[in-house]
């Protein structure tokens, strides 16, 4: 069991409050999830920049001179945002490939979350409303937001196994359900070039898409070809720099509820996180169909 | 009309079940009112006395799990597992019924007024269901007694390895589960199907249904159907 929240703002006077909606909805799915939480935020898009959002277990080490240390590296200006164990890191599209390398050299064992142009996951392993709290998440905004309560069924319990998964740049996963044939598909997926963090089955899941659509897919297609290749149980939400995806499995044993207004379209594993969001009273809600491809993009 | 309302922003989900579950006090008001439920799991369970009780919002899974003799009204829509194991009473939701609704149920009746989602009355058991809307996939899977009624359409594999349960469908059946097969509607089927209408308050004629049960082929295993299961 896991719980799974999502929200979509179509009315941007909304995007100020989509962290604090997403936090409430996120602890509220506390009950499906109380190992590890996590959240993606996509958020402003600065033109020509490009966020990597980097994690450690020693900040105060780790997170020491890392801008200065980066920038002198790559030979450009970098700039950094810490929050507790996570730090958001910007600099300029054309130096973010060798910030990557840089990183790898300069801090080894500090884990990538995420990188893309908007993109920021946090993620951490405690109680929802204690990894909520520990990253502001309530006071962030956006256009769109994951966020994953989780109750460890296929991998351990580490900051690493934690959801959302990020295996492109601007694309995330979170995933309530398991994979049977997760270790046939990774070695596949390897073999494409693919790299993975962690023994986990839904890592599998977001490395295929990312897979998918570097060979050229859509989301769409992606997902639609997923339901071909995945063996296994699954509702997904998947995040892009456009929008949102939900795909369930053909046996959509996995629960989901959708609710969508003139201004939000909002995902829940349980209707209980959806009823404090805005006109849920007269909001459209309804159970999205088994092995049927979802997607909203602004 | 003595009627009590209960309000969950302020009474405990246990306090609200005990409360209900009371017999004397149960006798002494003649219907309660739920309010705050906002999608609350385990709302109204285990009653058992004939008590009317109103929910007004939307409730999370086993909404009226085991009811008996109680009558149970959602105005909204229900979660997983909806009237799962009734025995007895009526339980009746406004809305849309999410997975396995009526599951296990032994008797009493159930009425879904919206869409009831997959596993609609697995292995049901003397219950019976009047689904307003539509049914999703592997409704009705290993039935073995009581009535499932759909207005509108069923999805895949409808009463799969079914045994004596009776469905009635007015549209259209996206695909039989194995060992299910259409049967002929005979007067007894006619008169059942009019007393469910009337009873569960459905716009529809009897004779626009098609009646569907088990082929009896899957009850003992036997080694040439091992392919069927």
């Amino acid at each position: 069991m896991c719980g799974i929240v999502g929200l979509f703002i179509k009315d941007p006077s909304l995007r100020p409050e989509l962290g604090s909606m997403l936090t409430d909805m996120l602890i509220t799915m506390s009950d499906r999830g109380p190992d590890s939480a996590g959240i993606a935020i996509y958020g402003v898009d600065t033109d020509n920049r490009t966020k990597i959002t980097v994690q450690s277990n020693t900040p105060e080490v780790e997170f020491a001179g890392l801008d200065s240390d980066l920038g002198d590296a790559i030979g450009g200006a970098v700039s950094m945002r810490i929050k507790d164990t996570h730090a958001v890191l910007e600099m300029s599209d054309d130096i973010a490939a060798a910030a990557r390398e840089a990183l790898a050299e300069i801090r080894p064992s500090l884990r990538i979350m995420s990188a893309g142009d908007i993109i920021e996951i946090y993620k951490e392993v405690g109680l929802p409303k204690d990894v909520a709290a520990r990253f502001q998440l309530s006071q962030m905004g956006g256009s769109h937001g994951i966020g994953h309560t989780r109750m460890a069924t296929e991998s351990a319990v580490t900051t690493m196994g934690a959801h959302p998964f990020s295996t492109g740049p601007d694309q995330c996963l979170v995933h309530n359900g398991s994979l049977s044939n997760h270790n046939s598909l990774r070695r596949k997926l390897i073999r494409n070039g693919m790299v993975f963090e962690t023994d986990n089955d839904s890592e599998v899941a977001a490395a295929y898409l990312t897979d998918k659509m570097r060979q050229g897919c859509n989301l769409g297609e992606a997902m639609e070809a997923s339901l071909q290749d995945l063996d296994g149980f699954f509702t997904f939400v998947i995040g892009t720099k456009a929008g949102f995806g939900v795909l369930r499995d053909p046996i959509a044993c996995k629960p989901a509820v959708m609710a969508e207004t003139a201004q939000y379209v909002a995902f829940g594993s349980e209707y209980r996180a959806l009823v404090n969001l805005p006109g849920i009273d007269a909001a459209r809600v309804w159970e999205p169909e088994p092995a049927t491809v979802y997607f909203w993009e602004h | 009309m003595n009627l009590q309302t209960i309000d969950m922003a302020h009474v405990s989900l246990r306090e609200l079940n005990t409360t209900l579950q009371k017999p004397d006090d149960a006798t002494r008001v003649s219907g309660w009112e739920v309010i705050n439920s906002k999608g609350s799991h385990a709302i109204a369970v285990g009653l058992d006395a004939p008590i009317d009780v109103t929910i007004k919002g939307s409730t999370g899974y086993y909404c009226a799990g085991m009811n008996k003799q109680a009558t149970i009204r959602v105005k909204g829509s229900a979660g997983p597992g909806v009237a799962e194991n009734m025995m007895s009473g009526t339980v009746i939701i406004d809305g849309d019924a999410s997975q396995y609704a009526g599951a296990t149920g032994h008797g009493g009746l159930l009425v879904i007024k919206g869409n009831a989602s997959s596993r609609c009355g697995i292995s049901m058991k003397g219950i019976d269901i009047v689904v307003h809307g539509n049914i999703g996939h592997m409704s009705a899977f290993m039935a073995q007694s009581g009535n499932l009624v759909v207005l509108g359409d069923a999805g895949d594999a409808l009463g799969d390895s079914l045994y004596e349960a009776r469905l009635f469908v007015r549209g259209k059946v996206k695909s039989l589960g194995a060992d299910c097969m259409e049967k002929e509607m005979r007067p007894e089927h006619i008169a059942i199907l009019k007393d469910l209408l009337a009873r569960s308050g459905a716009d529809a004629k009897p004779e626009d249904f098609k009646r569907y049960g088990s082929a009896r082929q899957l009850y003992n295993f036997h080694i040439d159907n091992a392919s069927n299961y």
